[in-house]
């Protein structure tokens, strides 16, 4: 088991090199400039933003750029954002506290729903509730979130006036009072992220249930006389959330990169947002640590998973 | 014009036979506005008036939080590194300059204790210096007094190449001494006749020395205060998350009497400029919003029964097409648009006057910019002093098929006029941006009409903008035939606003395309008119100048204007902002207060 932990850990580091090298080289090709606002003020004078390049090392061959991130990462050091002019780990770490509460609750709404809905729905295939489960999963995963959060921004905040829509990070209250605040402005974006989230993940459960519930291992211990609720979730669920484990550790690291189009219609200070509004203004050494950071992750995540499978079930070793 | 009749009432103006009011409305008559009145007596010797704001709160604080939506987070707060207004407006709650623009571009003391004039001898009869006397008592946030040294080191700071400061173009030519610890004067190498952009406004932000002084040139970007301002502002620093959160609290110490009124003080960042309109106007969770790029109609749909409503200022805002005088599809010495050749098109002047023909602006602002556009021929459109009266415009097919015509443009088989085997086909370049496309899609279908075949294309504006050199879609390369974006105006004045057309400012491919000048347009007597404004000190004279460079454009057209736009705030109703379009939005903010 060590050994072969070990052995995916070694495996990872050239897997991850080949990303960064990836990574780096498109964002080094794409177009753009970090101080193109500049070009447009008449106040600074070319010459300026010239300097700015090449004390940024924006002029420097994009190998040897790389090879200068590469070596700065090593020793920990994430760059330096060109438009905010701090370090990038500080950045980061600043929004990740909103993004895991944002868009882990998210998720956990999301299995919250679809196990539950999944599971029984797939007991009884074709009933009323399956049918109306499927139509609602449908829905769910055919409406995108910008749309639906629109919607609950119209419906909740405008029309009915319940909830905030823009979400702030210094929410002036303490105790009980801060609490109720923190979690009624998560409540749409919450719901909006979660459901769309729960009807796909629904579909995913109820399918993998169908799967397993006709083996016979299933019939044989229903002929030992088993009650339905042991059947179900002793032996059939455990074997059937192997995929669904595949699929929530993959989504793991989404989590951590948040969610862009939702962050930005809610103004959530997330990591989705901090990636866009790097792009867009085109300060590489930011996105370049987040696209890293996440592909760190799913490395990361995907080890997780496969450990996980052993531990569902034992007949898959590790060699 | 009326020089020496200026001079008279001036002169009248001073010996106290005509008072100041007076003096304005007189030149109302001649077609002057008041800041340019103003700025004619300040020039003239008469102190110019520090504008009395109508402010009522009678004491400090008490207005509890002031709530600022901006859908673009400021990134930074060191004014000097400000990339954006984002970052500008965020530093301006803690930094402060010797001088703001109010509405009507006026100056108002600050941090100086009053507007340098040649009546109190602030102002150099040569136009080469500039003394400003600054308020005693004026304390930093962190108890430190403010003295004439941060003024100085100010300069020093951002004159330093290695600081890579953005301000660099205000200080670099100047120098700044200081006379005693509440005296500072400014040196100019040349007569300066718009010498309020040192010090003024945003890019006149005061840092303090104590905190800065080591971190001065390379080590710039390492001082711990870039991200905590300790200023002199009406707010004091609480918290930043950039991009997402400015905060602040109220300065009990500050400089002027009952200000600040609120309490505490915030900007939130992020989204849509769509939602922040909704924000304010329809829910009230907001205050004030910035920058509504919003189509007016969803505008006006908001505001029926709402909570807030828009307010605009009026600057010298531009939008506007260029046209190439240079050929973009050949190639010389690897740089397409080179100087060495000339527009296949263009070069014949009925073409670009039929082309003007064709723009229709009413409809443009009808249906695009509604409350905030304006129509107008010039390029230059402010400050009013500066704005041409022999200008004009006018859309009409028909003198265009006329102009076309006469000039040997004739209709060929598909509908297209073509002369000498060139036909008139035209690639039309702007920034993906909703307003710009529908504007595309006007001119487009007047220029059908006309046999003129429009050929559309839009770049993302990350790269339209950008100064890249490796990409061929900016707008200062200038691969198309016309392209269309704006250009703001930062400053009442026009000086930067026009320099660029200047022949030596061309954009080429030795200069990088950094040259200013990207329609390639070299007109011998344009030139000279800017060169003569520029060291020109009496401002009648120099608007003069301003006013025959601006026609000059016009009767060559090198730009077509399409909108003189308006910058659009949301307020909600109880809110009093005080804004200005030569101004950012938070560059009085210590003037802000709420009405039951």
């Amino acid at each position: 088991m060590r050994q072969y932990i070990l052995r995916r850990l070694l495996i990872a580091v050239p897997s991850l090199l080949g990303i960064s090298l990836v990574l780096f080289t498109v964002l080094a090709l794409a177009p753009g400039d970090p101080f193109a606002e500049l070009v447009t003020n008449p106040n600074v004078p070319p010459e300026v933003a010239a300097a700015l390049r090449a004390k940024f090392g924006l002029d420097d061959p994009v190998s040897v750029r790389y090879l200068r991130w590469l070596a700065a990462m090593a020793q920990g050091d994430w760059g330096f954002s060109f438009v905010s002019r701090m370090d990038v780990d500080t950045l980061i770490l600043q929004r990740l506290p909103t993004t895991l509460y944002v868009i882990g609750s998210a998720q956990v709404l999301a299995l919250l729903i679809a196990i539950p809905v999944g599971v029984f729905a797939a007991t009884r295939p074709y009933s009323i509730f399956d049918q109306i489960a499927n139509t609602l999963a449908f829905i769910g995963f055919s409406l995108p979130t910008f749309f639906t959060g629109l919607l609950f921004i119209l419906v909740f905040s405008i029309t009915l006036d319940w909830l905030p829509f823009v979400y702030t990070t210094d929410i002036k209250a303490t105790g009980i009072r801060w609490v109720i605040e923190q979690v009624r402005q998560a409540i749409m974006p919450v719901m909006v992220l979660g459901l769309f989230q729960a009807a796909s993940m629904t579909r995913f459960v109820r399918s993998a249930m169908l799967d397993v519930i006709r083996l016979d291992y299933v019939t044989t211990a229903r002929a030992k006389g088993l009650g339905q609720p042991r059947v179900i979730v002793k032996h059939a669920m455990r074997n059937a959330m192997i995929p669904v484990v595949t699929l929530v550790a993959l989504q793991m690291p989404a989590v951590f990169g948040g969610a862009i189009v939702t962050e930005q219609i809610f103004r959530i200070p997330g990591i989705g947002s901090l990636l866009i509004s790097s792009i867009l203004s085109n300060d590489t050494p930011v996105v370049m640590a987040v696209t890293f950071v996440f592909a760190c992750l799913v490395v990361l995540f995907n080890l997780i998973a496969d450990i996980l499978y052993g531990w569902l079930d034992p007949r898959i070793s590790f060699r | 014009m009326l020089d020496t009749e200026l001079r008279t009432m001036i002169d009248e103006v001073k010996d106290g036979r005509m008072d100041r009011r007076a003096f304005v409305q007189r030149m109302l008559a001649f077609g002057l506005t008041a800041p340019m009145a103003t700025q004619i007596l300040a020039v003239g010797g008469v102190a110019m008036a520090q504008s009395p704001a109508p402010y009522k709160p009678t004491k400090r604080g008490g207005g509890g939080p002031l709530k600022l939506l901006w859908w673009q987070g400021a990134t930074l707060l060191n004014p000097h590194f400000a990339t954006g207004t984002k970052d500008q407006d965020g530093s301006r709650l803690f930094y402060e300059p010797l001088a703001s623009w109010d509405a009507n571009g006026n100056l108002c003391p600050i941090l100086a204790a009053e507007i340098p004039s040649t009546q109190n001898g602030g102002l150099a009869a040569d136009g080469k210096s500039v003394t400003w006397k600054l308020k005693a008592g004026v304390k930093w946030h962190d108890g430190k007094p403010f003295t004439a040294d941060d003024v100085v080191f100010n300069w020093e700071y951002a004159r330093d190449p290695a600081t890579a400061a953005l301000t660099i173009g205000v200080y670099q030519d100047i120098t700044v001494e200081k006379i005693d610890d509440l005296t500072v004067r400014i040196l100019f190498k040349n007569p300066t006749p718009f010498w309020a952009d040192a010090f003024v406004a945003v890019v006149g932000c005061i840092l303090p020395k104590h905190l800065f002084a080591e971190y001065k040139g390379a080590k710039s970007r390492e001082a711990p205060n870039n991200l905590k301002p300790v200023g002199t502002g009406p707010y004091k620093f609480v918290e930043f998350k950039p991009g997402d959160l400015v905060r602040g609290e109220i300065n009990p110490d500050y400089h002027m009497p009952n200000r600040p009124y609120f309490d505490t003080i915030e900007i939130k960042g992020g989204g849509d400029a769509v939602s922040a309109a909704r924000a304010v106007i329809q829910t009230g969770e907001y205050d004030y919003a910035w920058n509504m790029q919003v189509e007016d109609e969803v505008l006006l749909r908001l505001e029926k029964g709402g909570k807030g409503k828009t307010v605009y200022t009026t600057g010298g805002d531009i939008e506007f097409i260029a046209l190439n005088f240079t050929d973009p599809n050949t190639e010389i010495d690897g740089e397409r648009s080179s100087m060495k050749t000339k527009h296949p098109l263009f070069s014949d002047p009925a073409v670009r006057k039929a082309l003007a023909l064709l723009i229709d602006r009413e409809a443009v602002q009808k249906h695009i910019y509604g409350r905030a556009g304006r129509t107008t021929a010039s390029f230059l459109n402010g400050p009013e002093q500066f704005v041409s009266k022999n200008t004009k415009w006018e859309f009409s097919v028909e003198k265009a098929i006329q102009v076309l015509e006469e000039a040997g443009w004739k209709a060929g088989a598909d509908g297209i006029r073509e002369k000498d085997g060139k036909k008139l086909k035209i690639l039309y370049q702007t920034s993906i941006n909703g307003p710009r496309q529908k504007t595309q899609a006007i001119v487009k279908q007047a220029c059908r009409k006309a046999g003129i075949d429009i050929e559309l294309k839009s770049v993302v504006a990350s790269v339209f903008f950008s100064s890249d050199v490796a990409n061929p879609d900016t707008y200062s390369k200038f691969y198309a035939d016309i392209q269309m974006f704006q250009i703001p105006m930062t400053q009442p004045d026009p000086a930067q606003h026009m320099r660029r057309f200047h022949s030596r400012f061309v954009a080429t491919k030795e200069n990088k395309w950094q040259g200013r000048n990207f329609p390639r347009w070299v007109n011998k007597e344009f030139d000279a008119a800017i060169d003569a404004a520029e060291a020109e000190t009496d401002p009648v004279k120099r608007a003069a100048l301003y006013i025959k460079a601006n026609d000059i454009m016009w009767q060559d057209t090198v730009t077509i204007a399409v909108q003189h736009r308006l910058k659009v705030g949301a307020a909600v109703n109880s809110l009093r902002p005080v804004l200005s379009g030569w101004t950012n939005d938070t560059d009085n903010i210590q003037d802000w207060y709420r009405e039951a």
